[in-house]
């Protein structure tokens, strides 16, 4: 059986920066930060960690009927807009939706937190199920977004929903990758979503892997910076419509960039610590499978998120893949790490630095650390020509990939 | 004691609210799943703020599931809440 080429047709985007791929855009590209203070976390003890990056208040009532909000938690809220946006990008059709050859692969950390909360705050004082509404259950279970694109768009495809906290796009863009290069699915529409909420950020918090740089907040996280103190959990919610290239000609649509590889590997040492070793075997496995070296590389998009052991892991698992030559940068000082929502939300980025022939800086690094020295940090946002790329996505829990993409030029 | 009339309207409103549903579709005649446009999940959530907002059980499955118009509604839970004051 030969494999089907598989290309990007569609981006859709909700982030720190609102709604929308323009403004996500507008953001990254003006080097505006995404992060604000939460002082209402201040309330709870022993959270040392007030800060995050929310996507800008907005009324889902204008976007959404009621018959789909009233399932919807704030993420599949954000993943069925994204989604919605993602679809009309690429033009596809309600009849092409509906045909069964389309499918989606969404993710998510867990299902809603807020609604969690909600949940056991009426569950546990009386331990009463009496209040509890109909939707519920599909706010919080864990593949809320996944099922709730699919009723929004009508979607009869397969509905994946991968969970695996900050590789959960990550995982289902190359999870898409993979049933459209078996020709399970003509298209599958990729990403995730995630939540900004206390006890999300309390996770980092309590391995004391978040920041608590409050006098400065618009310039934490920092990622490679020899001064970074940690992660900032971000919200939004990622999508991109991958379609193989038969599909995508037939349809005449634009296409932004090939899929030529996806390594995913896990690292089986820690649960929690950043392994370089496995680090450089997804990206070894990522040009492996796109029949590349590291030398053709024009450009590595870092999962750095600001944490002291994950930044020189990472930079240490890049030189020893690609050299010190090879421009790297992180989005994360710009949106925080978005979790579920970060590997397709920076995946967005990442294409219109292909289109623009651009790279684009990591926020909030202004001196490099040395233990990071072995990688050439990029410092402005600077014209390169860039084909071939590279996108990395770790998460806690031992999972590792990379994304290898090149730019499409008909 | 809360008057017919108010059960009435505190009804209406709670139809309305909960189901994002315009006040002149509200009619007395208007069938639930048909012209307002609810469903079997919204059934459900229409039982629970019922109860909350009248301090009620409406724990008869069978009379719940025969209401077919909003005046059914109105009589079912004016039934109701008679019946709870004369327990009282």
């Amino acid at each position: 059986m030969s494999l089907k080429r598989v290309v990007i047709t569609g981006r859709g985007a909700v982030s720190p920066f609102g709604l929308g791929v323009a403004d996500l855009l507008d953001g990254v590209w003006n080097g505006r930060s995404g992060i604000q203070l939460m002082p209402d976390w201040q309330r709870i003890q022993g959270l040392q960690c007030h800060m995050a990056g929310p996507v800008p208040p907005f009324d889902a009532k204008p976007l959404l009927s009621r018959t789909l909000r009233r399932t919807m938690g704030p993420m599949a809220i954000y993943a069925t807009l994204a989604a919605k946006e993602a679809v009309s990008d690429s033009g596809l059709e309600p009849d092409f939706l509906a045909s069964g050859k389309v499918g989606v692969a969404i993710g998510s950390t867990t299902g809603s937190p807020l609604i969690y909360e909600a949940l056991y705050r009426q569950f546990l004082p009386e331990e009463s199920v009496e209040q509890v509404r109909s939707g519920m259950f599909f706010k919080i279970m864990g593949h809320c977004c996944a099922a709730n694109v699919c009723l929004a768009l009508g979607i009869t495809g397969e509905q994946w929903a991968p969970t695996s906290a900050c590789t959960s796009s990550a995982q289902a863009l190359g999870l898409g990758y993979m049933l459209i290069r078996s020709g399970r699915q003509d298209a599958v529409l990729c990403g995730g979503a995630d939540e900004v909420h206390p006890t999300v950020t309390m996770v980092f918090d309590v391995i004391k892997a978040a920041s608590r740089s409050h006098d400065l907040p618009l310039t934490t996280p920092r990622p490679f910076d020899l001064y970074r103190d940690g992660v900032v959990c971000g919200e939004g919610g990622g999508i991109l419509v991958l379609e193989s290239l038969d599909s995508a000609l037939r349809r005449k649509t634009n296409i932004y960039c090939e899929i030529l590889g996806f390594g995913h590997v896990n690292d089986s040492k820690s649960i929690a610590v950043p392994h370089e070793g496995s680090m450089a075997r997804t990206m070894y496995n990522a040009l492996a499978e796109a029949g590349l070296n590291g030398d053709d590389i024009d450009y590595v998009n870092a999962h750095a998120t600001g944490t002291v052991s994950g930044d020189i892991a990472e930079a240490v698992a890049i030189n020893s893949i690609f050299g010190k030559d090879v421009p790297v940068s992180s989005y994360k000082g710009h949106l925080g790490h978005t979790l579920g929502a970060a590997g397709a939300l920076e995946t967005i980025v990442l294409l219109e630095m292909l289109n623009r022939q651009e790279v684009v800086p990591t926020l909030n690094l202004e001196r490099p650390d040395p233990a990071c020295s072995g990688i050439n940090l990029v410092h402005s946002v600077d014209k390169l020509s860039l084909n071939m790329v590279l996108k990395n996505s770790f998460a806690l829990g031992g999972v590792n990939t990379a994304m290898m993409l090149q730019r499409w030029t008909a | 004691m809360i008057s017919d009339e108010q059960v009435y309207q505190q009804v209406t409103q709670i139809m309305a609210e909960e189901f994002e549903l315009e006040p002149e579709s509200l009619q007395p005649d208007a069938t639930l799943y048909e012209d307002l446009g609810l469903d079997s999940l919204d059934a459900v959530d229409m039982v629970v703020a019922l109860e909350k907002a009248f301090g009620m059980k409406m724990t008869d499955e069978e009379a719940v599931r025969s209401v077919r118009t909003l005046a059914d509604l109105f009589d079912l839970v004016c039934r109701l809440k008679n019946r709870q004051v004369t327990k009282e």
